[in-house]
């Protein structure tokens, strides 16, 4: 199977270009053609998954446990070469799963939540483009083919958000999205530029073995480090450019899943895993994720408490949560930020085709204020959700306890700072238990508050958008097996799967402190205090809910995004434009335009003078010929 | 005798279309010009494969009291030059097709003004005799002051006039400049090895002030800020098939005599300016991009953002790196290709709604599916956007651009770079403005894209899609190269 992954991305490629092209023609069947060419990619990335087991330990340094495939040369112009290959191994592999498996769930549930629309066709191929971007992205074997699925999201990102574009606002946060990805693709390119220019090869595999050996100053890898790190703050939402974010809420809600949970947003992280060879190098680089991580997660769970829209929740938890797989990142753990990828990939698509399940049944309204009581109506939507926020929150044996336990633990035992980040990120998971369970109670427990008309409508959703929630609920559940922690005994077999690819970097940190399994074990309890804690809060303030009063002070602030929109738009947004208007004005017209115009003129009238002895153009023409050589006759006199 | 077609075709063509009753014109045009493009690509053949028995020269006495010889030819390491030709023989069939369904009036005129403006072009990509490219570089201008001054908007004199001051100063200094290297060749030749071996051997000082009379030359051509201001206004007021030829592939005149004919016969000085060019440059990138973002007339969007393209292409050039300079070439090709795509839509837009602001426009998506997949793709490529074939080009400029030798190579880059996001933000709200939001009551009735412009979008889509995920058939070129001047 490895030989042929570049399978792998051509099903959803020509399931683009099928659905693309026939989108007018194909009608309800283009969905299920979409749909079919990210199974029978999901079907080929299993194989592989499944030979790659055999690849443990052939090779040295790790780099062996990797096989290339070769497609063809992409550039070849004797100063650099880029060839369109595949890498295939443990970690690419993982990624390929999640990706085609969720990436599928996604386009089953689509068929019938997009049934009703009049782009129907389109976004399918849309769908299926960025699943075709993100193979790229995590199967490229250099970093050129990485950038060109890296920006490939980017644009798939653009089409599916502003997918509605007569309203301008979802076109508005479209371009934002856009462009706010490119502020940090600029950062990524100037990372990959550095290392070209030092290495002159752009291949993962030999850039590993060249950095490996030691020829380059720490002070240069921090900066591609750190270069690196901008690109994924970009693609991975974290300050300070996580605002798109929660502004791509606006496309339809299978494209949220999509990008929050299967493609996109975990493309940050998995370049930096990818790239562990670099970061393994740089501990400042590691140190300022750490830092960012930890207040992304912090800020963005202040901010997910205080919003109203159901969508706005989750778009806000996913930026906390990715703050805590960033964490994981800076503290050296690579295997847990994988692993809480996974585990985010499974809860978090779960919750927003739940999402997306509420808002088919109240018609299109996101808004849980006028919400609630639904649970009675909509059975199965309720308990994945439930089961979904009980992952999230971080009570085990459901998934997302081990894999967040594993970050919070290895940002423990970092060093002297470790415990006071432990602390903080503690804070944030109170904070995700408690805006979790603030959505449930809000939107399914109490009294309706919509419209009789709604209340009559109100219905739970068809198969085909139940049976995804069911799967991914069971993977929410159980997918914590993958990693459980040491002192169950058990192996870690995301941990012993992963080993090949990052055994140079999974050597024991300098700074991380031993800890006993007792520590371990009192750790793990307070997690689970502190997660119960944050789920009776909501249930506290949120079990009859009514109409909240307006909220003051701190509240506010958080409850406006604490303003960086704003912000943003007042020091650099508007200074750009006026600055633009006053060159334009200034620089453009009155300043250069004017000085040519004069001189034009100047000519012109003395043209006009000369008009007796040449006439027209020509002689205009031949009169500054012959000015030419007098002139140049001059020059050489006062040259020789 | 192969190359000599370049020419000859276009100009005989040129000649007869001229002289042709109007009726006949644009199919005549068509033939001319598709007959041009079959010869490009069998040199295309002949120069990669290195196929043997075909001369890719003609070289004749032309006036032999001066020493101008008629000399043409394409020699190993003139791969931008090919380039250029392919780009001058697919750029006018793509034109003339798109053309077909709005005619302009006096149409032999046109046609054959067309015809005589690629025979000029042809004439500067193949030059190897000074004399000879310089009447070629004014040759091909010529033309292109009557078309814009007989077709387009109604400031069309003033404007074409301001670009005659400009072009009409720059080509003196030129020629300043070659009398000037003329006046040291030992046998007074124009031809263009004596020029480089008599400009090698002119100590450093003479370089540095010969150099400016050149550049500037090339610059205003080009257009690189300060001397650009002809551009913005040219574009908008030109008829578009005018427009294209001016952006597609007149400017690249100047790019290419840089190549051509600095920095082989003045390095000293090239490497003397190297780090002021470069300044200019990546000014000329930012105070574009920041100057696109606040128009509302679609041509001058695209106007300006072609200056901070050609910005980039200028500065990659003199990093004096062999990857920027290859990168260049092949965004210069490219580039050409994407804004003729650029500005074919414009063209659809123009004929259809009657204007150039954006904020009359909108809603065109529901309307016009066919329009709307081109602009965004011709708008995607156009700020280098990975999978199209605006991508490569750039990639290897920017790691040109890095990797040269000069103290501030990265305060450059970084600077130059912010070109990408700006562009995307001006971009981006282009589309929106054009094709996005609701239908109003001036876009109410765009019909979609006739068959005519269906076969030229249609081709500008599939080069920016297959040169995007397949560059080779470009790299081919540079490669067998491997430098641009022996």
């Amino acid at each position: 199977m490895i030989q042929v992954a570049w399978l792998v991305p051509l099903f959803p490629l020509l399931g683009f270009l099928i659905t693309g092209l026939g989108r007018n023609k194909l009608g309800a069947l283009s969905g299920w053609i979409a749909s079919f060419a990210v199974l029978a990619s999901f079907l080929v990335s299993l194989g592989i998954f499944l030979e790659v087991q055999h690849l443990h330990g052939e090779g040295e340094e790790g780099t062996g446990a990797s096989i290339i495939v070769p497609v063809y040369e992409y550039i070849n112009s004797g100063t650099m070469t880029a060839q369109i290959s595949f890498q295939i191994d443990a970690l690419s592999s993982l990624f390929l799963l999640v990706i085609t498996g969720i990436g599928f769930l996604i386009h089953i549930y689509s068929i019938s939540y997009m049934s009703h629309d009049d782009g129907y066709g389109k976004f399918f191929a849309y769908l299926n483009l960025f699943i075709f971007s993100m193979l790229l992205l995590v199967m490229g074997a250099n970093y050129v083919l990485m950038f060109v699925g890296w920006e490939g999201v980017g644009l798939c990102s653009y089409l599916l958000i502003g997918f509605w574009y007569k309203n301008t606002e979802y076109t508005n946060a479209a371009k934002k999205a856009f462009v706010m990805n490119r502020i940090g693709d600029l950062g990524f390119l100037i990372g990959i530029l550095m290392l070209f220019s030092k290495f002159n090869t752009l291949n993962f595999t030999d850039l590993q073995a060249a950095i490996s050996s030691g020829q380059i100053s720490v002070g240069y890898l921090t900066a591609i480090a750190l270069c690196f790190f901008i690109g994924a703050t970009g693609k991975s939402a974290q300050i300070p450019l996580f605002t798109w974010l929660p502004d791509a809420m606006a496309g339809p809600t299978p494209v949220s899943a999509l990008i929050h949970a299967a493609t996109m947003v975990t493309a940050g992280i998995y370049m930096v895993t990818r790239s562990h060879f670099i970061y393994t190098l740089a501990p400042v680089a590691q140190q300022v994720i750490l830092i960012i991580g930890l207040a992304t997660a912090l800020i963005a769970a202040t901010i997910a408490t205080m919003q109203n829209d159901i969508k706005k929740v989750l778009a806000y938890s996913t930026v906390s949560q990715l703050g805590f797989m960033f964490m994981a990142l800076g503290a050296g753990a690579y295997v847990a930020a994988v692993f809480h990828v996974v585990t985010h990939a499974f809860f978090k698509a779960l919750l927003f085709l739940g999402s997306g399940s509420v808002i088919h049944a109240m018609g299109g309204e996101q808004d849980i204020r006028k919400m609630g009581g639904l649970k009675s109506s909509m059975k199965i939507t309720y308990l994945t959700f439930l089961i979904g926020c009980v992952a999230i929150a971080g009570i085990p044996p459901l998934s997302g306890f081990f894999s967040k336990d594993e970050i919070l633990m290895s940002v423990f035992k970092l060093g002297q700072y470790g415990k006071i980040f432990w602390v903080l990120g503690m804070l944030a998971a109170l904070m995700t238990a408690y805006y979790m369970f603030r959505l449930l109670f809000v939107t399914f427990h109490g009294e309706f508050r919509g419209t009789a008309d709604q209340k009559h409508h109100l219905h739970e959703s068809p198969a085909l958008m139940t049976i995804p929630l069911v799967i991914l609920a069971l993977l929410s559940a159980f997918g914590g097996m993958l990693g459980l922690p040491a002192i169950t005994g058990a192996p870690h077999l995301l941990e012993e799967f992963l080993e090949p690819v990052l055994k140079t970097s999974l050597v024991a940190h300098p700074m991380v402190n031993a800890l006993s399994h007792n520590a371990e074990i009192v750790l793990m309890g307070l997690a689970v205090m502190i997660a119960i804690m944050g789920i009776s809060m909501g249930w506290f303030y949120y079990k009859k809910y009514n109409a909240d009063s307006e909220p003051k002070g701190l509240a506010k602030m958080a409850q406006g995004k604490w303003y960086f929109d704003e912000i943003y738009h007042a020091i650099i947004v508007k200074p750009l434009l006026v600055l633009s208007k006053f060159m334009e004005r200034w620089i453009e017209k009155s300043g250069i335009d004017a000085l040519v115009n004069g001189v034009g003129k100047l000519i012109q009238a003395s043209g006009d003078r000369l008009r007796y002895l040449q006439s027209g153009l020509v002689g205009f023409y031949l009169f500054m010929m012959v000015l030419g050589i007098i002139l140049l006759f001059a020059l050489q006199i006062w040259i020789l | 005798m192969l190359i000599l077609l370049f020419i000859l075709i276009p100009l005989v063509g040129g000649l007869i279309t001229l002289l042709l009753p109007a009726s006949k014109a644009s199919y005549t045009a068509i033939g001319i010009s598709l007959l041009q493009f079959v010869v490009s690509l069998l040199t295309y053949t002949v120069y990669v494969k290195q196929l043997p028995g075909f001369d890719l020269h003609w070289n004749v006495n032309w006036i032999p009291s001066l020493g101008a010889r008629f000399s043409l030819g394409l020699d190993k390491g003139d791969s931008l030059a090919l380039m250029m030709l392919m780009l001058n023989a697919l750029v006018f069939p793509i034109i003339f097709v798109s053309l077909l369904n709005k005619q302009p009036e006096r149409k032999n005129v046109f046609y054959g003004l067309m015809l005589l403006a690629q025979a000029g072009l042809s004439g500067v990509f193949l030059a190897k005799d000074a004399l000879l490219f310089y009447v070629c570089w004014e040759a091909a201008l010529i033309p292109v002051y009557f078309l814009s001054s007989l077709y387009g908007g109604p400031r069309r004199i003033p404007v074409t006039f301001k670009f005659f001051v400009y072009t009409f100063a720059g080509s003196l200094l030129m020629l300043v400049a070659i009398l000037l290297i003329y006046q040291q060749t030992p046998i007074h030749s124009f031809d263009w090895d004596s020029f480089v071996s008599v400009g090698r051997s002119m100590p450093a000082s003479s370089q540095n002030w010969i150099f400016w009379l050149m550049f500037v030359a090339f610059a205003i051509k080009m257009p690189i800020f300060p001397f650009h201001t002809w551009q913005p206004d040219a574009y908008e007021e030109s008829a578009t098939p005018v427009t294209i030829v001016l952006s597609a592939i007149m400017v690249k005149m100047g790019l290419f005599a840089v190549v051509r004919w600095l920095m082989p016969v003045l390095p000293l000085g090239c490497e003397r300016w190297m780090d002021w060019v470069t300044l200019l440059s990546v000014i000329s990138i930012v105070y574009a991009s920041c100057l696109a973002l606040v128009q509302t007339n679609i041509k001058r969007i695209i106007a300006y953002s072609s200056i901070a393209h050609i910005g980039l292409m200028c500065a990659s050039i003199f990093s004096h790196q062999l990857i920027g300079m290859q990168g260049s070439a092949i965004q210069m090709f490219n580039h050409g290709i994407i804004i003729t795509g650029m500005w074919l839509l414009v063209a659809i837009v123009e004929n259809r709604l009657h204007t150039q602001d954006i904020r009359e426009m909108g809603g065109i998506a529901k309307l016009s599916p066919w329009f709307t997949v081109s602009l965004v793709v011709a708008s995607l490529a156009n700020i280098g956007f990975q999978m199209t074939n605006g991508f490569v080009g750039e990639f290897m400029m920017f790691n040109g651009l890095f990797k040269s030798t000069s103290p501030y190579h990265i305060v450059f880059t970084v600077f130059a770079g912010t070109g990408i996001i700006v562009g995307a933000a001006y971009t981006l709200n282009m589309i929106q403005k054009v094709a996005y939001g609701d239908v109003n009551a001036n876009t109410s009735n765009f019909t979609e894209l006739s068959i005519n412009e269906k076969i030229g979008m249609g081709m500008i889509l599939l080069l920016i899609v297959v040169l995007g995920f397949y560059p080779k058939l470009l790299m081919d070129l540079i490669y067998v190269d491997q430098v641009f001047q022996p």
